[in-house]
């Protein structure tokens, strides 16, 4: 049995929970630089501009990359030969996110779905947990804004749609969605599974860095194609035409079944804020 | 494409003036409202209440800002995406509101309230939300404190950057997606 404290998962998440609300990734960040230095138009070189100034301004400043903050996402692999010590999981990283988002000014964005009162906090974070073969520990976290996931959908397609019909649904979600999702976006899809599990697949998918490539061919095609459809769709930087909506297209496939072929897309704003962390 | 200069409360005439793809920059006191702050607004409204602020002439800007850290009269403060806001928008500008800013799409009825009631719909940078704060210059919570970042605050802004989405000529910025 391999033991760890508590209080050493509190420190490493709150840290990095703090750290994902004022800076951007690096590979988000150079991603909009390439997507500045090949835009034509110059509306969608001057929104990318601000963008990279916004993201510059965030480091130095320990000013949020954006004022929401996010509904706290957590992704919890746990081995089956791990014990933690100290406090239950879920209320250390409880604790890490509301400490973070205490101590960082962020805000506090979840409240009753009737009542529209803010719970004062931001809790509760959504936390997924997986008990996995070994004694690691591996923990992602994600500060997911509200624009973007209002903009996400799944549904249930036929085994006779296939791929074209799981292209025409992404690339119309995207288009529908237009300027809202604040793009330049991500695209995480998630494809099989359950009508519970294909959302979380294509969740999952927006961990992958944007300059990842998938390890199955096919997969990876996919996604190049999808990539493609979706910036010919012209919507471009904030919806004001150009040749970046999207960043990447993540796809994250799993088996289903044979009379289904569920079908998740989770769009991600150019604010991906994403961390994984390993013990 | 041309630039402005507007200061608040906005006359007509110079709403007239707009049309989509302009840049306007504006100074003077705005208001911040978003989803559950307009659903009291009406409220208000339909109970012939007076409002936290004068509609007249008004701009509402759709944000909730993170909390000022230390020594900052406001935290990040980009715009939230409007289409949430089309429920309440009409009887605003029909009430004299002149401006608001967001981002994305609004439904017809908002344009249409707008050409009639000449309006106009600002868009901000969504997402820029450290670099349009440096441009809010005092920030003060003037009703519904109890809703937190949704409360309604009086901003004083000094040349904040929009561009207009829908003039008062039915024109829009947004771009068509090439299906």
């Amino acid at each position: 049995m391999r033991i760890i404290k508590a209080e050493n998962i509190y420190k490493k998440m709150k840290e990095v929970i703090l750290n994902a609300g004022t800076n951007l990734p690096k590979d988000v960040e150079d991603s909009l630089k390439r997507a500045y230095e090949q835009e034509t138009s110059d509306i969608a070189k001057e929104i990318l501009s601000q963008l990279l100034e916004n993201s510059k301004l965030a480091r130095e400043s320990s000013l949020p990359l954006c004022q929401d903050t996010g509904v706290g996402v957590f992704f919890v692999e746990i081995g089956e030969e791990v014990k933690v010590e100290g406090e239950y999981i879920g209320d250390c990283l409880t604790r890490a996110m509301v400490d973070a988002y205490k101590e960082g000014y962020f805000r506090k964005s979840l409240c009753d779905p009737f009542t529209r009162k803010n719970t004062g906090d931001n809790t509760p974070p959504m936390i997924h947990y997986d008990i996995v073969r070994g004694d690691g520990l591996r923990i992602y976290f994600m500060a997911k804004g509200g624009g973007s996931e209002n903009m996400s959908r799944c549904t249930m397609l036929t085994p006779a749609a296939g791929w074209e019909g799981i292209k025409e649904f992404v690339v119309k979600r995207v288009a529908e969605a237009g300027p809202n999702p604040c793009p330049p976006i991500i695209v995480g899809v998630g494809i099989g599974g359950t009508f519970d599990y294909a959302p979380i697949l294509a969740k999952k998918a927006l961990f992958r860095p944007i300059d990842d490539v998938h390890p199955e061919e096919r997969i990876a095609r996919m996604e190049e194609e999808l990539l493609k459809a979706i910036n010919e769709l012209g919507i471009g930087p904030m919806g004001l035409g150009g040749s970046t909506t999207a960043l990447g297209v993540k796809i994250n496939v799993k088996e289903c079944h044979i009379a289904s072929l569920p079908l998740a897309v989770n769009i991600q704003c150019h604010s991906a804020r994403y961390k994984e962390v390993v013990f | 494409m041309n630039t402005y200069r507007l200061t608040t409360p906005i006359k007509e005439e110079d709403i007239l003036k707009l049309r989509s793809g302009d840049i306007v920059l504006i100074s003077g006191k705005i208001y911040t409202a978003r989803d559950a702050a307009h659903k009291r607004l009406v409220e208000s409204i339909q109970k012939g209440e007076d409002l936290p602020f004068s509609l007249k002439g008004a701009v509402i800007y759709y944000v909730g800002p993170t909390p000022p850290p230390p020594k900052r009269p406001i935290g990040s403060a980009g715009p939230t995406t409007s289409y949430r806001m089309d429920p309440y928008a009409p009887l605003l500008y029909k009430l004299g509101l002149k401006a608001s800013i967001g981002k994305g799409k609004r439904n017809e009825e908002v344009k249409n309230a707008m050409q009639e009631y000449k309006g106009v719909y600002l868009g901000a940078t969504g997402g820029a939300g450290a670099l349009l704060s440096q441009r809010i210059k005092q920030a003060r919570i003037i009703a519904h404190e109890d809703l937190g970042p949704e409360a309604i605050r009086e901003l004083i802004v000094e040349d904040f950057p929009t561009l207009v989405i829908n003039d008062v000529y039915g024109g829009e910025l947004y771009v068509k997606p090439k299906l």
